[in-house]
């Protein structure tokens, strides 16, 4: 447990960091050593589909980032409406705690029924679905619907991001 | 893969070349093993998107995209999605949408799990081409951006 509560204190070290670093590059450099702490964190605790997933996805954001904020400088805005900005994110903060404080309350004791739908997918994932792999069973058989879900999302990323950069029909200048 | 002024240092061209096919065959192997061991489609589509996207930061945009052209990844990414669709709706024949109808075979065989491998080959294809097309997109406005 003592590696997860290091690596836990590097990824809060590193999210600090970033936020608060002035140059650009080294605050999307911090921003994937945190990237890199979840997925080792996600290796410690015996997930390697998703620390396969979170390592590649991270490398892949961490390029994107890199060459759009490359030999840019965004300025960032300090300055003006601080009275507006600190009243929103304070009413944004309270509306935010009431909500989950209500959400919260009804949910179990952390780790109480344990393992109580879990336990029937290890059960019968192997038998039901004949894979190996349970993570693929049930992301892909019992639960396709939330995969289906997922690749829509993306799908409509792709779309949002493709119709704001798109060449066509835009007013040259 | 020509020598082209485009791109990086030849050192990072030389590697690159080395590297790039054992990248996308790694992904491959990814996909195909989804349903054995750990990975599955996400994972396997963006490492075959990220080996395309080590060619094109090294070798410049064209070598990239006359591998990969944007329409033929929108192309893919639309049969990913299609292809995706229609395995969760051929469930139908058996009952149900996302009703496992291939025989699931024997355990810890490559040909298992039945519409599982089918699956993470769609989803493999919608995410690389996808992410890919993404890369493309932000990468050519940055650089009218840039002409400015």
């Amino acid at each position: 447990m003592l590696e997860l509560h290091l690596l836990l204190l590097f990824m809060i070290v590193a999210a600090v960091v970033a936020v608060e670093i002035k140059d650009l590059l080294s605050s999307v450099i911090a921003v994937g050593a945190v990237g890199l702490g979840v997925s080792l964190s996600f290796l410690l605790l015996k997930a390697p589909d998703l620390a396969i997933t979170q390592l590649v996805v991270e490398i892949l954001c961490l390029i994107i980032l890199i060459r759009a904020t490359i030999n840019k400088d965004l300025p960032l805005v300090k300055d003006g409406r601080w009275f507006f900005n600190t009243l929103s994110t304070l009413s944004f903060l309270a509306v935010f705690l009431l909500f989950a404080y209500f959400a919260l309350k009804s949910l179990p004791v952390f780790g109480k029924p344990i393992m109580r739908i879990a336990e029937v997918y290890l059960k019968e994932g192997l038998a039901k679905t004949g894979a190996a792999n349970l993570v693929a069973a049930i992301i892909l058989d019992f639960r396709g619907y939330d995969t289906l879900g997922e690749a829509t999302v993306l799908f409509t990323a792709v779309i949002g991001v493709m119709a704001v950069m798109r060449k066509v029909g835009r007013i040259r200048k | 893969m020509k020598e082209t002024r485009q791109g990086m240092t030849i050192i990072v061209k030389t590697i690159t070349r080395l590297t790039v096919g054992l990248i996308f065959l790694y992904g491959i192997y990814i996909v195909l093993h989804g349903h054995l061991t750990p990975g599955g489609g996400f994972a396997g589509g963006v490492i075959m998107a990220l080996a395309f996207i080590h060619l094109m930061i090294a070798f410049g945009k064209e070598t990239a995209l006359k591998k990969l052209s944007q329409a033929k990844a929108a192309f893919l990414e639309n049969l990913g999605a299609l292809m995706f669709l229609s395995v969760a709706a051929l469930g139908f024949s058996g009952g149900y949408f996302f009703y496992n109808f291939i025989k699931k075979g024997m355990p810890f065989h490559l040909l298992s799990a039945g519409i599982i491998p089918l699956c993470n080959i769609a989803i493999c294809l919608k995410v690389g081409a996808g992410l890919f097309s993404i890369f493309v997109t932000l990468l050519i406005l940055n650089n009218t951006g840039r002409k400015k």
